[in-house]
């Protein structure tokens, strides 16, 4: 079901879902290659399962999670997210996953996390595009518990609904429709609960470039891109680019009292 | 100067046009092709822009290659490319910078504006493709004629500034991986390290043989 504040987000209410064909062959992944229709390829014999998921830090029981043990038996999801990537195109997604809030509940995080940390998986073997560094491996993104908490905030296991394709962060990845693509960390191996802001690798690469929140904000420009506007896939004309990528009633009051111009 | 290679001229000479003309043409062909048949991937538009802009660069950089290249086999005629090449740079990044206009921001001039003074590598591809309007507009025979060659020469040194504004243009394009753009960046780098070179040589050997070489076409 599309959630409410999807449905209303008034100039975007013509949104139509991205054919899967263009959702599953131009993607940025880069532990499968830097072009947009590398992972596709590349990632075509990833064997996603067994996988399982290390818990860390300040958590109740720090150990490895199966995937089942992580997510079996919680209400699964049926959300339909714009996605804005922050080169300024766009795509409208039918993801499925659980809500991030019920694995954290599940987790039982002590009181001090303050932060949850991401990490892909790191093989070589296996994601091709680490035998080059392009990036600082192993790919890392994380949010405040507050953001990791809010109902928007899913774990994706399956688009369109069916698996996650391999190019596309099988078998488990973030969404966080209001930030710029970049935040939805895929094929992720660890969680770790932290007191302390965690690097994140984007921000680490360039960090004049990309920040912590990464939250869609057509007000602050990227040195390299306008983010006023973007072009969703499958259009010519460029769309307004809207505060919060549409989600403002949901998210901005997380924000208020934060310079979203130095907090980029 | 001598011919070095006297067997390959005549036929070189002969076909080196027809096959430039067909390597400079048959990509418009193959990219609307590609695009009629949906093989430019879920956006279309940019990737026009980014292989408008690749070929733009390597005609660029073909154009810088042609001097050496007549330094090397001693084939005078060979300046006619020269031209050629340069203009076939400038016709795609014509064809670049309309992608960008036309089809990325449908005549949007704010946007476009902006991003002209925001974005230091949307400056600096303008500013490559600025340059090339007078070196175009001069590229006849008549206009060499008119200005003299040694003014000419002074004219489309201009061709070396393009050249390098297009090159950080391309690396500040990149998101992270700017394999390409480096390996086209080092490209032009050696065929102008080239110029700086025999720029030293000629200043040496000036001093102990006093004659004009000035009046040389450069390139």
């Amino acid at each position: 079901a599309v959630l409410p504040g999807v449905a209303r987000a008034g100039a975007m209410q013509d949104d139509k879902v991205t054919p899967e064909e263009d959702a599953t062959s131009y993607n940025n992944f880069y532990e499968f290659g830097t072009g947009k229709e590398d992972p596709k390829e590349q990632a075509k014999d990833f064997q996603p399962m067994p996988w399982s998921v290390n818990v860390e830090g300040m958590v109740k029981t720090p150990r490895p999670y199966t995937f089942d043990e992580l997510l079996g038996k919680l209400p699964v999801q049926d959300r339909v997210y714009r996605m804005r990537c922050v080169e300024a195109w766009s795509m409208v997604i039918p993801w499925q996953g659980v809500q991030l809030k019920d694995v954290i509940t599940r987790l039982q995080p002590l009181p001090s996390a303050k932060f949850i940390e991401f990490t892909t998986l790191l093989d070589p073997k296996r994601m091709p595009g680490q035998r080059r560094a392009v990036l600082p491996w192993p790919y890392k993104e994380a949010l405040r518990m507050d953001e990791a908490n809010n109902s928007l905030t899913l774990l994706a296991t399956g688009m369109y609904g069916k698996a996650l394709p391999n190019q596309n962060g099988a078998p488990l990845r973030l969404v966080t429709p209001w930030k710029y693509g970049f935040k939805g960390i895929k094929s992720i191996v660890k969680i770790r609960f932290t007191d302390k802001m965690p690097n994140t690798t984007w921000n680490d690469a360039n960090p004049s470039e990309y920040g912590f929140y990464a939250n869609v904000n057509p007000t602050v420009d990227h040195p390299r891109w306008s983010q006023g506007k973007e072009r969703r896939i499958g259009e010519f004309l460029r769309r307004n680019t809207l505060m919060f990528n549409g989600y403002a009633d949901q998210v901005a009051s997380m924000y208020s009292g934060m310079d979203l111009r130095k907090n980029y | 100067m001598k011919s070095r290679f006297p067997a390959l001229e005549a036929p070189v000479r002969r076909w080196v046009r027809p096959a430039l003309w067909l390597l400079v043409v048959l990509p418009v062909p193959m990219l609307v092709a590609q695009l009629l048949l949906n093989q430019l991937g879920a956006d279309p538009i940019d990737k026009l822009e980014r292989l408008s802009g690749l070929w733009a660069l390597r005609f660029l950089a073909a154009s810088l290659a042609v001097t050496p290249l007549m330094r090397l086999t001693g084939w005078g005629w060979l300046v006619a490319q020269r031209r050629f090449l340069g203009l076939a740079a400038f016709f795609w990044a014509l064809g670049h910078l309309s992608v960008y206009t036309v089809l990325d921001w449908f005549f949007d001039w704010a946007e476009i504006g902006k991003d002209i003074v925001k974005h230091l590598y949307i400056t600096l591809g303008m500013l490559a493709f600025v340059l090339m309007i007078p070196l175009a507009l001069t590229s006849t025979k008549a206009s060499i004629r008119r200005l003299g060659g040694v003014r000419w020469n002074r004219l489309h040194a201009l061709v070396y500034v393009s050249a390098i504004a297009a090159c950080f243009h391309f690396v500040w394009a990149v998101k992270k991986d700017i394999t390409q753009p480096i390996f086209y960046g080092t490209v032009v780098a050696v065929l102008l390290a080239f110029r700086v070179v025999w720029r030293i040589d000629r200043r040496s050997s000036s001093r102990s043989v006093s004659g004009d070489t000035q009046s040389k076409p450069v390139g």
